[in-house]
């Protein structure tokens, strides 16, 4: 399958994601190649095989209802790119 | 108006509740509520690569729970789905959720509506899943401000078929849900801090049409009463748009509860979709019976069946069961109480009155209400002796009580002075005896056989050994005649 312009330009919008018109040229090229190669999976028969979930063969791994060790808020907001010691800050998201 | 002969409304809600966990639903960030902003966070709540999800136990148990109490199909195999969506309030890019495995469905919820109806409210699921953070946007900044506090809190999102046809339907069936949620124990029902809110989606339709109308979302209302009005100004908009030809869009709705209106999302996205695919870092959760048996077990009080007792078994009128009934610890409170007497409609009259009133003033809880069971229970007994009457002891025997409840009720009420031997009620309770045991008797008094008042008043001083006001007697034998 070609990942064609519109699909190109919906995922790259999905993402927030922009590319000039050669990187989109290019991604779009790699994106077909991966999806022609995941394609190959399709010649499998694959009837009557549950659809496979995880990798792991671990069921209910589940952790009792408790508090655990916090990220003190000026270590977390360290990695932020803009914040005001209390607050991330991010571009306005409503117009 | 065209509403509503020409149209008919319909509605399906989707209802969040924060289950009670101490600890978030895949990390050990803590649910406490009103913490400064960005402290109950961690490096798996902000998305730090590396860092793995694990779900709480606690969490499982509680939506199983409320499943069971709706009567829905529990999942035994599930697992999680992330629904991918770019939004500063959602560090990993993603919800953890329940799309294709949600961990109830079906099931319904029973309402009763003014009329006295009951209408099984069916639910489409119960599913799992993680909340996300707060956005703060103020006027003059030009950023907006994030709070992840609340990012990973756990939510159990409860969806209706679109099966509900009135506002007061829809207020009438969250009011069931939170009052569920609170008897469960699986939701504190805040909605004031957010832990209970919902969204409707809304349509209408010609009356006798099969196929829905173009919905419309009203998101995150947080009060019964704004739920019907926003659901209220929709069904006008929508149809007035409809008898003027004009299009519904489907879209995304706010309501602002000053204007009571509902206006589209100023949000700048409109294009979703959000590719659910299996969350792989989650392993998938099986559920045994002896586990759903252990949550079934666990349930002690379904608020429906507890108001229907009320009724079957104590012969309470069905107002004051719903009256009791709105808090499972005043369910639990009257349940104990009437262990101490059998008078169970004169200890609703207490609980209604005086013990509701003292709560409302004092803004108490009834698990923090000074009376004990039995003390109450004694007030019940003392009125129904006849030693006062409820009025009296209401008004001024109940406070001092209250202030004293280690106090014995008769003896305060003695103290007190509230219990005379000759109290006109004591004395009303012997006229009227006296009279319905002499039937012709009285009759004929009734109808002018005056010398018959005599025998009346020989009877009465028998019945009260003599200890009685004659004046008072007379007066009132002639009043109970009368």
């Amino acid at each position: 399958m070609k990942v064609d312009k519109d699909t190109f330009d919906k995922i790259a919008h999905l993402s927030r994601l922009e590319f000039t018109g050669a990187e989109a040229e290019q991604m779009m090229e790699e994106m077909t190649r991966i999806i022609s190669w995941v394609e190959k999976l399709r010649e499998l028969d694959t009837e009557g095989v549950e659809p496979l979930v995880t990798m792991s063969h671990e069921i209910n791994a589940l952790r009792e209802d408790k508090t655990a060790s916090h990220l003190a808020r000026d270590k977390a907001l360290k990695n932020a790119p803009k914040s005001d010691g209390s607050f991330f800050r991010v571009p306005k998201v409503i117009e | 108006m065209s509403y509503p002969d020409k149209y008919e409304v319909v509605i399906g809600l989707e209802v969040h509740a924060q289950l009670s966990t101490e600890s978030k639903l895949f990390c050990g960030d803590s649910t406490a509520y009103g913490a400064e902003p960005n402290h109950n966070i961690s490096v798996i709540t902000l998305a730090h690569p590396g860092t793995l999800p694990k779900l709480n136990e606690k969490a499982l148990e509680l939506a199983a729970k409320m499943g069971i109490a709706c009567h829905c199909e529990i999942s035994r195999e599930m697992f999680f789905d992330r629904k991918n969506y770019f939004y500063p309030d959602l560090p990993k890019g993603y919800q953890i959720t329940q799309d294709r495995t949600p961990i109830c469905k079906g099931g319904y919820v029973p309402v009763k509506l003014e009329n006295g109806e009951i209408h099984h409210i069916q639910l489409t699921k119960i599913h799992l899943e993680e909340d996300a953070g707060k956005s703060i946007h103020t006027e003059d900044a030009k950023d907006s401000l994030i709070d992840y506090n609340r990012a990973g809190m756990p939510l159990i999102e409860i969806v209706t078929e679109p099966v509900i046809h009135s506002s007061a339907e829809a207020a009438r069936f969250l009011y069931e849900v939170r009052r569920l949620v609170r008897y469960l124990g699986v939701s504190d029902g805040n909605m004031e801090e957010g832990s209970f809110r919902c969204d409707a989606n809304i349509s209408l339709r010609l009356k006798g049409q099969k196929e829905l109308g173009c919905k419309v979302e009203i998101k995150n209302l947080n009060s019964f009463k704004n739920v019907q009005r926003a659901i209220d100004f929709e069904i006008g908009r929508q149809s007035s748009m409809l008898d003027n030809q004009k299009e519904i869009i489907q879209e995304t709705r706010n309501f602002d509860p000053q204007t009571g209106k509902t206006s589209g999302m100023r949000k700048k996205e409109t294009l979703t979709d959000y590719r659910y695919f299996p969350d792989p870092d989650l392993s998938p959760v099986h559920l045994s019976e002896e586990w759903l048996n252990t949550i079934k077990a666990d349930i002690e009080h379904i608020p429906w069946d507890m108001e229907r007792e009320l009724v079957e078994k104590y012969g309470l009128p069905e107002y004051d069961a719903g009256v009791i009934c709105e808090d499972r610890q005043m369910t639990l409170y009257f349940s104990e109480v009437v262990n101490h007497t059998d008078n169970f409609k004169a200890v609703s009259n207490w609980i209604m009155g005086p013990v509701k009133g003292y709560l409302n003033d004092n803004k108490r809880e009834i698990t923090e209400f000074p009376l004990s069971a039995e003390k109450l229970a004694g007030l019940v007994r003392l009125v129904d002796d006849g030693g006062l009457s409820f009025s009296a002891a209401s008004k001024h025997l109940f406070g001092p009580l209250v202030l004293n409840p280690e106090k014995d009720v008769k003896l305060l009420a003695e103290e007190l002075d509230l219990i005379h031997d000759h109290d006109t009620l004591a004395l009303e309770q012997i006229v009227s005896d006296v009279l319905s045991s002499h039937p012709k008797e009285a009759e004929q008094l009734r109808n002018g056989k005056k010398k018959l008042v005599g025998m009346f008043m020989g009877e009465l001083m028998k019945r009260t050994k003599g200890k009685l006001n004659p004046k008072e007697a007379k007066e009132l034998l002639m009043k109970e005649l009368s």
